[in-house]
């Protein structure tokens, strides 16, 4: 029970509930509740952002910072330096590829967990990826914002944001077995 | 693991930084109370409301014990050892939070910086921060 408590309290911390030990109704699946302030910021961020510029800086970003991310690109050539990385067309591309992505959530944000239902599946069974990258990438990204946005990036607007991806990250991560 | 470059990197980031501890401080106090809202249940003692005295002071306090810390990053755990004992016996935040802080802190830092903050800046960041977390908390246990 001590070990339920601290995790929960890390989700707490990240701004989500809980999904996993939400009961209140087992079959309608977890509702995220959104105020307006979050929806609208949600909306807004995306909106201002360029998805092939911003996309491929956050996978850059993380391959660089997070090395060990880089076990899941074996195929995409050379990714020997931080210089190699950001010249790699294969990584540039995936990054569009995410961020495009992650535009079906910004457009579905009452129904993430079964938007990315088979997302979940695909980089579970054969992509084998540690959910726990999804975060790592996802703060990434809220960095790549952040230097976009300069001041304008308040407090309230991280957590807005944070919140958003943390319910991807947990979306994704849903049906893994 | 931190190369020469980096620690010079990190050294002169953390220079630049230091005239505007009250700023960046503050600024990530401030973003990991609002991002993480179980970090505030530590400083019910003070004032955190957006630039509040506290906040400035506090933030200010944290900075630069991180940039005294990159100043000569081999000897951290010489720098650092009155903040161990205060963290381990005083403090005793959770370690968990260390990494919650460090990311506002690059938050914080992004926000600032803007394009300045490359990739490798924020490698060569993050790599310290977790290294400073880690000294901080080695007399935990």
């Amino acid at each position: 029970m001590l070990w339920e408590g601290s995790t929960a309290a890390l989700k707490d911390a990240r701004g989500v509930q809980d999904l996993q030990t939400c009961t209140k109704n087992p079959k309608a699946g977890i509702m995220v509740e959104w105020t307006e302030f979050e929806r609208a910021t949600i909306q807004d961020i995306f909106a201002r952002m360029d998805y092939d510029v911003v996309g491929p800086a956050a996978l850059f970003r993380c391959l660089v910072v997070y090395p060990w991310t880089q076990r899941y690109f074996g195929n995409f050539g050379n990714l020997y330096n931080a210089a190699a990385i950001i010249a790699n067309p294969m990584v540039a591309n995936h990054g569009k590829v995410i961020l495009h992505g992650m535009d079906r959530a910004v457009k579905n944000m009452d129904n993430i967990k079964a938007t990315y239902a088979e997302l979940s599946v695909l980089h579970s069974e054969k992509l084998h990826v540690d959910p726990d990258n999804f975060r790592l990438l996802s703060d990434c990204l809220t960095i790549v914002v952040a230097a976009q946005w300069g001041k304008e990036f308040t407090g309230e607007i991280q957590a807005a944001f944070q919140k958003f991806l943390a319910v991807v990250v947990t979306s994704l991560g849903k049906q893994y077995h | 693991m931190l190369s020469k470059k980096e620690k010079k990197l990190i050294a002169e980031i953390w220079e630049k930084v230091t005239p505007v501890a009250e700023d960046i401080g503050s600024d990530a106090l401030l973003r990991m109370f609002t991002t993480f809202p179980g970090t505030k249940t530590y400083f019910s003692h003070l004032d955190i409301s957006p630039r509040s005295p506290h906040m400035l002071s506090h933030g200010k306090k944290i900075v630069l014990a991180i940039a005294e810390g990159a100043k000569d990053i081999s000897q951290l755990t010489v720098t650092l050892a009155p903040l161990q004992t205060l963290h381990a016996y005083l403090l005793r935040i959770d370690p968990s939070n260390f990494k919650l802080f460090s990311h506002c802190m690059l938050v914080a830092l992004a926000c600032h910086m803007g394009d300045d903050l490359t990739d490798v800046a924020h490698a060569a960041i993050d790599k310290y921060l977790s290294a400073f977390s880690a000294v901080l908390a080695e007399k935990y246990r």
